[in-house]
């Protein structure tokens, strides 16, 4: 197969990057911002993806679809922030619990059917991998509002308390912040986001998956540290600059898998690549800071001086 | 402005590493009066100002700020009153984030949080004067992650936070302990100015038995969970480091075997 089908396939390729930049964002505000690992991302990526199908299947516009799935995101979001605040479960324990208990309930949202196709033929969608050019607009502009917006949010007097909450709780508590109302808020809005993409991925790939959020919180996290990665050769870089990049791992991590497929790798082993992008990502930066300041180097350097 | 009645506080109980910390700890502040506080390792001292910050809630005993019972008030809801200094630089301030945006807020305790801006224009130039008379160069770098200053900065940067919205009370926990020397004594006179500059009502906790009895217009000393003794006005100004070890040794029985303190003088 030529090197054509890669390029032409671009478009959706970008619109799926895209789609997981704005998931990977939702992520960014838990792992980043929050500093709460929240694995409750598997789990909310399909809720997004089954209310979604299921309210287009009711013959109710995309836009409300989108609505509901982002509400439906936000109470998974919340089910965490009980667990985790009110009856004092450990972040990763709260996240792993809602992420279980969501595949049950997303079954149930689906009408326990595991896959809900969603034809672009007989709905009219926000997206579809049929008209890529078209959905790579809708999810650019889409991208960009919600960028505009968090950038806005955590500028403000509660998005400032939000972060400092991630940053240092006791110093947070001294200022009156409460400290368990703002993860709650943080979870709430993370998983809103990645119900949000999830609706988004549903309609571009014609279908809402009951699987289709398993290793959701890996992608996401793929894309924030090969964000991060690329950033860095920015010295100076602002608030909307790093989410910006967020959404460029995304698309980067996309392109890794399309690249993937197009030179026929078996998709099975996809978990596989996308764990060992993730791997490669994260131990470059640690390799290099060892390389440039390892024990071995002092003994070679502080012999010759 | 601040009574605190009877405090008890036992941590862990019923297992073997239960500890007294508070057993009655009972003072009361005037409004204006800067309190040192002194005594041996786990006197109670830094869990006495918890106890008033809400850390935790007591086991018994009340506690009012400025007529206000806030023994039912979380750490959260507290803080509208209180300014805080913790013994380490890190614990004060957020490292992630600017100056500025610390400053802010701080500037919002005890005040609803709304979508505004997290810092104004205006607000901005204010911190920009406040720090100017801190002197310590942090005026020009308002926009620079806090993570990047060092520890005594932090410590000034913490102490003008805690005072930006003059609290009813200001809670110093050895807040110059891990600073050197140098660094310590030039905290310890922000601290001083800025409280007399505000007319604040204070507590600092201090291992250090001189500071105890330069600083402030009252000294108490605690031991086993008690304050055991109480010194203000004349008497306070004409201590001396060895009428405190005596006193020390009168009120409790026992001789005073703090290293640090008796090597700190």
């Amino acid at each position: 197969m030529g090197i054509e089908t890669l390029i032409i396939g671009m478009p959706g390729t970008f619109a799926q990057g895209i789609i997981y930049g704005i998931m990977a964002l939702g992520v960014f505000i838990t792992f980043k911002v929050l500093n709460f690992a929240d694995l409750s991302v598997d789990g909310s990526f399909a809720t997004g993806g089954a209310v979604a199908a299921i309210t287009i299947i009711s013959g109710k516009s995309w836009i409300y679809a989108m609505v509901l799935a982002f509400i439906a995101g936000a109470a998974a979001g919340l089910i965490t922030a009980v667990l985790h605040t009110v009856f004092g479960i450990p972040d990763i324990l709260s996240g792993i619990l809602t992420q279980l208990a969501l595949y049950s309930i997303n079954l149930r949202i689906a009408l326990n059917q595991p896959n809900t196709p969603i034809s672009v033929d007989k709905y009219n969608l926000a997206v579809s991998l049929r008209y890529k050019g078209y959905s790579l607009t809708m999810v650019v502009i889409m991208v960009l509002l919600i960028i505009a917006l968090m950038y806005w949010f955590f500028g403000t007097e509660v998005g400032s308390a939000l972060r400092a909450t991630g940053t240092n709780p006791a110093m947070s508590k001294a200022q009156g912040i409460n400290v368990n109302l703002m993860k709650s808020l943080g979870l709430v809005l993370s998983n809103a986001l990645v119900a949000f993409a999830g609706a988004l991925s549903a309609q571009f790939n014609g279908n809402a998956d009951v699987n289709m959020g398993r290793g959701a919180i890996v992608i996401g996290l793929a894309a924030i540290i090969i964000g991060e990665v690329i950033s860095n050769i920015f010295k100076n870089r602002n608030f909307a600059v790093t989410l910006i990049f967020v959404v460029c791992g995304g698309i980067l991590y996309y392109i890794f898998m399309a690249i993937v497929l197009w030179l026929k790798m078996p998709a099975n082993d996809m978990k596989l690549f996308t764990a060992i992008i993730v791997a490669l990502f994260l131990a470059v930066p640690y390799l290099k800071n060892q390389a440039n300041s390892s024990f071995r180097k002092a003994a070679k350097e502080g012999g010759k001086k | 402005m601040l009574n605190a009645f009877n405090l008890q506080k036992t941590f862990n109980p019923g297992t073997i590493n239960e500890k007294v910390a508070l057993a009655g700890a009972t003072l009361n502040l005037a409004e204006g009066e800067f309190c040192t506080v002194i005594g041996g390792n786990g006197a109670g001292k830094s869990t006495f100002l918890n106890a008033v910050a809400g850390v935790w809630p007591v086991d018994g005993g009340s506690i009012e700020i400025d007529g206000i019972d806030v023994t039912g008030l979380p750490e959260y809801k507290r803080a509208k009153y209180l300014g805080r200094v913790f013994q380490d630089p890190m614990t004060g301030t957020a490292a992630n984030m600017q100056i500025d945006e610390n400053m802010a807020l701080a500037a919002r305790r005890g005040k609803c949080r709304g979508l505004g801006w997290g810092v104004t224009k205006k607000e901005r130039a204010t911190y920009h004067e406040m720090l100017k008379e801190l002197d310590l160069g942090l005026e020009d770098r308002l926009t620079a992650k806090v993570g990047l200053l060092s520890g005594g900065q932090r410590q000034a940067l913490t102490l003008l936070m805690a005072t930006i919205q003059k609290p009813k009370l200001l809670l110093l926990d050895e807040h110059t302990a891990a600073l050197d020397p140098k660094t310590a004594s030039k905290v310890l006179d922000i601290t001083d100015m800025l409280i007399k500059e505000h007319g604040l009502t204070a507590m600092m906790v201090t291992h250090n038995m001189r500071d105890a009895i330069n600083y402030g217009n009252r000294l108490i000393m605690m031991n086993e969970g008690r304050v055991i003794l109480n010194i203000s006005g004349e008497e306070k100004k004409n201590l001396t480091i060895e009428d405190l070890l005596h006193k020390f040794e009168e009120v409790s029985g026992t001789e005073f075997t703090n290293d640090t303190e008796i090597l700190s003088k």
